[in-house]
């Protein structure tokens, strides 16, 4: 398979992270959201893939966008080890959490957002999105959560969290109101397949933010 | 779930995430009580401590349902598909599901957040049609090109899926915001093949129990 990414994309981040965990191998073909006005507008990246964003995967004769399109689609063909529950409702809940994420945060927040409201506004626009967002799910996982987002075992919801966490301190959001949202991601970040994933290592990170 | 058992939807006439959820239950047969959340009404019942506590989203589309409560309309879909799995509301090959996910989730999460209500209320009074425009052109210039390749009679082939019950609510959006569907003719020939369907009518926001009056078709 190969993995249209950009180090730093959170969205890219979810598909690595469950590639990882699936023990899916894959090349990378890093695409730079800023160089060249944005490789991901070029004609090329544009025939691949019409909605001009990372990540997308070329797999199984097939090209997928869209990170939580891509996970269910890896879920079903590649379903060991699970990223959903076996149970509906926790199903549910997975689901919830991870759109909540996807779906209502990190959109208000990506870079071509930001681009429209203007730099003396991002900041603000991004925090605000951040902790509106974070405000709903520290309160959701009061219910949900155990050791992970739901009960006890990483899903979807988990590839999810731990980048927009990332965003949040790249964004300068104070975290002291989230207690669970950060127990759960250093918990995560413990793991190796966020590690492996994690923007500081991949092909296209700067040198300069390396680890 | 009410006294008679049966699911509660909270949810707004005009919402369309709840459109999307209405659609979904009309097409399953699933019967269901509705719970009017006005999104506007009381500087907004969304933000009410009791709608609060059963959906901290503070958000419609929420569904009471088998003992829970779930939000995030895409996620309500998914739980009904698994549950209620007739008639099909996702194909059965993985590569055909992937495509309806794709869509449902381009529309879902790309296109309907920029241009939602409380986004709106951020860019000011002054900028939101350009600015609810901006979002949805730039969605539906990559839908059409995506529908090329996927579409048959719907949104993926010939059977009505998730990613329909996303489209037709974003169409009403555009024609709200006064977009232009000239430049996506698939888009608007699914979009009315869909609105003949009984479940897309019987759910349509000018049909609901909150529809004001002046709005009731």
């Amino acid at each position: 398979p190969i993995l249209y990414s950009y180090f730093r994309s959170s969205c890219s981040w979810r598909v690595r992270i469950a590639l990882a965990l699936k023990g899916i191998d894959y090349e990378t073909m890093p695409i730079n959201l800023i160089k060249d006005g944005g490789q991901q507008f070029s004609k090329e990246f544009q025939a691949l893939n019409p909605t001009r964003q990372v990540p997308a995967l070329e797999i199984d004769g097939i090209t997928i966008s869209q990170s939580l399109a891509i996970i269910e689609y890896l879920e079903e063909t590649r379903p060991t080890p699970r990223l959903l529950p076996q149970d509906p409702k926790k199903r549910a809940r997975v689901r919830m959490i991870s759109d909540l994420i996807a779906g209502g945060i990190h959109p208000l927040q990506n870079l071509s957002v930001l681009k429209q409201v203007g730099q003396e506004n991002q900041l603000t626009w991004a925090q605000n999105a951040i902790t509106s967002g974070f405000n709903s799910l520290e309160q959701i996982l009061q219910s949900t959560a155990g050791q992970y987002c739901v009960g006890d075992e990483v899903s979807m919801a988990d590839l999810c969290l731990v980048p927009q966490v990332a965003n949040a301190e790249r964004f300068k959001v104070d975290l002291t109101p989230y207690p669970t949202i950060s127990r759960i991601n250093k918990t995560l970040l413990a793991l190796e397949a966020f590690q492996v994933s994690h923007p500081c290592r991949q092909p296209d990170t700067p040198a300069e933010l390396r680890a």
